[in-house]
């Protein structure tokens, strides 16, 4: 500072410290930055293909219909005395978004690796890219969910004012777990492999197919503690008016934001090396 | 042409400073056991101590002091070493050195894609950096989009594209196009249009590296120009390049970095010249007298490596028109092998140009017998283009491919274009870029009209 009279921005670039948070204004000096590869991403993904946007919705009513006919029909899982297809509808809709923008996430740091060793703007753009990027998809699908909901003939309750809470915690959950392993493959390309299986794992530990209530009372804390039950539950109680089951909301809530905290540290943290690494 | 970035020397108009900076990198053997996790759990459980220390060290440099750059161990390099500089605002400075002198590892942390180990920068200003034109440009997107995307990928506004938008695409001259895929360009137009964004970046500080070695000669011209507007506004520039020509042309100051350290810093001129005519380290010859130091193993030693004129004689410089030698001379120890003998030619980028192999001299697939052999190979002249030229020498055995002796870049020599003088009668200037020479036969034949209408039919 002793160099300046007036107030130009002054950068200093040392050795990294140990442990930061996200920087929130630099982060949001680059917003515009941000707009564009949310842009770019979307519009690539659905570059020359027939269907375009049309995948976001064939992809969950392909799944809806799979499951409508292995768990509702064969295996006749009880749903709470809702129709199977709507009760999985209003599941793989959400899910859908959070598996896929966590693939999408955790993998970014490694599909931009061209990009990281030739510029520099927040890392973190890139596992956040992917988390809203996949947003439009969910919108599009949503309409999915309506048409189901019409066909059905259900009218939400006043759960409904509850949505934005679900649709945000379905928005943490991935940030934080994308963040996390997207710094994580870095160093460790098992990332890679494993995210199918992760991915399998919270299938089946989320009430996706099946009801949370079919879940013995003694595991329950246990289960609560996967947020994705947090925010399947959720939007089963706003979308066809079952009771708010808060024993599962509120842990699965709290894991969520510890998991975007220990994210975001991990992130930065690591942020430094990246492109050493890489 | 215009005058060079002037500036006026003054503490208190600082734009970039550089104190004590060293980067230190891990390298390869060690880091890649971890590269998946099984491996580095099963490491993990056998020398946890090991595996902790290794991996507290990427972030922990405590230890680390600049005294212990030159302790040179297996697994670490400092490809920067306590540099330090001052530039100026407004000031044009080029930084140029050899290939690992450290120029790219400066750029990457000047340009904050990599942090310092030791040391500090301190840049006064908006910073952006050209370490490539066309950074995340996409093949799907249109023109427009690209436009929109690489400017804000450099650090730009949304609204700053926006005023400049029109400037933009009258520079690059695709305004045709603008609403196609980038796919569908010519490799041309993409660069075209890409540097246009850059070019119209409006940082107090600009890093570029190389960025000019694209296009072809006219954009190159072009984008010279830009960049010379770009130093009479007052912004610093930190070129880097291995263009000597360019280099003179745009900068008022010069850096060399050898070693990982600054050799030399001062005008232009001095520098270039001092960089040129050192050879930048380059040796035309090199010997082993020792035959049992000497390279090679029991079998075959290299007892010395040379380039020659054709006039015989052993120096830094080559005419460009004559053909030059390169001779490698040898102790065979053993009886009977069959020997491989070959050079790697590099450009001063590191770009390999060629390999040449021993196939014709009559001794390719013979036995030999114990004694001193020299093999000698001849680029012809105006093969090679202007520049540095490193040359990398190779015996290996014919039969089982193992090799003998290997000296990476164990010569160097100079390649340069004397007759300026016809270059200058026919207005070319002398570099035409390019790995090779091509003065090849053409031919001009004038079709008439009505030859051509005849020819067809």
């Amino acid at each position: 500072m002793n160099t300046s009279v007036d107030n130009t921005d002054i950068t200093i670039l040392r050795p990294p410290n140990r442990w930061e948070f996200i920087d929130f204004k630099e982060l949001k000096d680059y917003r515009d930055l941000l707009w564009s590869m949310v842009w770019r991403s979307i519009k690539v993904l659905y570059a020359q293909t027939i269907m375009g946007l049309g995948w976001a919705i064939l992809n969950p009513f392909i799944q809806i219909i799979l499951f409508s006919v292995i768990f509702g029909k064969i295996a006749k899982l009880p749903t709470d005395g809702v129709p199977y297809v709507l009760f999985s509808t209003v599941a793989v809709i959400p899910w859908t978004y959070m598996s896929q923008a966590m693939t999408q996430s955790s993998q970014s740091l490694i599909t931009g690796q061209m990009m990281l060793g030739k510029v520099y703007f927040p890392r973190l753009i890139f596992p956040i890219t992917p988390v809203l990027a996949k947003l439009v998809d969910f919108a599009v699908s949503l309409l999915l969910l309506v048409t189901i909901m019409i066909y059905y003939q259900v009218a939400p309750n006043w759960n409904l004012i509850f949505l934005p809470y679900f649709v945000l915690l379905m928005v943490i959950i991935p940030t934080g777990v994308g963040m996390f392993l997207s710094a994580f493959a870095v160093r460790f390309r098992d990332v890679k492999h494993a995210m199918p299986f992760v991915i399998s794992l919270l299938v089946y530990t989320a009430p996706i197919m099946y009801s949370a209530s079919s879940i013995p009372a003694d595991y329950r804390f246990w289960y609560s503690l996967n947020p994705v039950v947090a925010v399947i539950e959720g939007y089963r109680a706003c979308l066809l008016g079952t009771t708010l089951e808060w024993a599962y909301i509120v842990p699965g809530t709290v894991v969520a934001i510890v998991l975007l905290f220990v994210g975001a540290l991990y992130f930065r943290r690591m942020e430094r090396v990246f492109v050493d690494v890489l | 042409m215009a005058p060079k970035g002037t500036y006026i020397m003054n503490a208190n108009n600082i734009a970039i400073e550089v104190k004590g900076l060293g980067k230190r990198y891990r390298i390869g053997l060690k880091e890649e056991r971890h590269e998946n996790m099984a491996s580095a759990l099963v490491d993990f459980i056998k020398s946890p101590l090991k595996n902790y220390r290794q991996y507290r060290s990427l972030y922990d440099f405590s230890d680390i002091s600049p005294e212990k750059m030159d302790e040179e161990s297996d697994d670490v390099i400092w490809p920067l070493k306590n540099i330090s500089f001052n530039v100026h605002e407004g000031e044009v400075v080029g930084v140029i050195g050899r290939n690992g002198a450290g120029k790219s590892t400066l750029l990457k942390i000047l340009s904050k894609i990599t942090p310092p180990t030791v040391g500090e920068v301190r840049l006064k200003g908006r910073i952006s950096s050209l370490l490539e034109v066309g950074t995340g440009f996409h093949n799907e997107l249109s023109g427009r989009e690209n436009v929109y995307l690489n400017g804000t990928i450099l650090g730009m506004r949304r609204r700053e594209v926006d005023r400049k938008f029109d400037e933009i695409v009258e520079f690059s001259g695709v305004e045709k196009f603008l609403d196609t895929p980038v796919k569908r360009y010519s490799s041309g137009m993409r660069v075209r249009l890409a540097f246009a964004v850059s070019a119209h970046l409006e940082p107090e500080i600009l890093i570029i590296d190389e960025v000019l070695a694209v296009g072809d000669a006219d954009f190159q011209r072009k984008c010279l120009d830009k960049m010379q507007d770009v130093g009479q506004e007052g912004r610093t520039v930190l070129f880097v390049s291995h263009n000597m020509n360019a280099i003179t042309r745009l900068c008022g100051r010069v850096i060399l970095l050898e070693g990982g350290r600054v050799s030399m810093d001062g005008p232009a001129h001095d520098v270039v010249s001092h960089y040129m005519s050192s050879g930048a380290g380059l040796s035309p010859e090199k010997v082993w007298p020792d035959l049992a130091t000497a390279p090679g193993d029991q079998a075959v030693r290299v007892v010395g490596v040379r380039v020659k004129s054709d006039d015989g004689q052993v120096r830094r410089w080559m005419d460009i028109h004559k053909p030059v030698a390169l001779e490698m001379e040898y102790e065979v120890l053993e009886e009977g092998v069959e020997l491989l003998t070959y050079y790697r030619i590099y450009n001063e980028e590191g770009v390999m140009i060629c390999t040449t192999v021993d196939q014709n001299s009559g001794w390719y697939d013979r036995p030999r017998q114990p004694g001193r052999y020299v093999s000698r190979a001849w680029i012809p002249g105006n093969l090679l283009n202007e520049g540095l030229v490193y040359v990398t020498t190779v015996i290996k055995n014919r039969r089982t491919k193992a090799r003998h002796a290997s000296l990476r870049e164990a010569i160097g020599f100079q390649l340069i274009n004397t007759l300026d003088e016809t270059n200058r009668q026919t207005g070319n200037s002398g570099s035409y870029g390019g790995v090779i020479r091509a003065v090849w036969p053409w031919e001009v034949e004038y079709l008439s009209d009505n030859e051509w209408r005849n020819a067809v039919v």
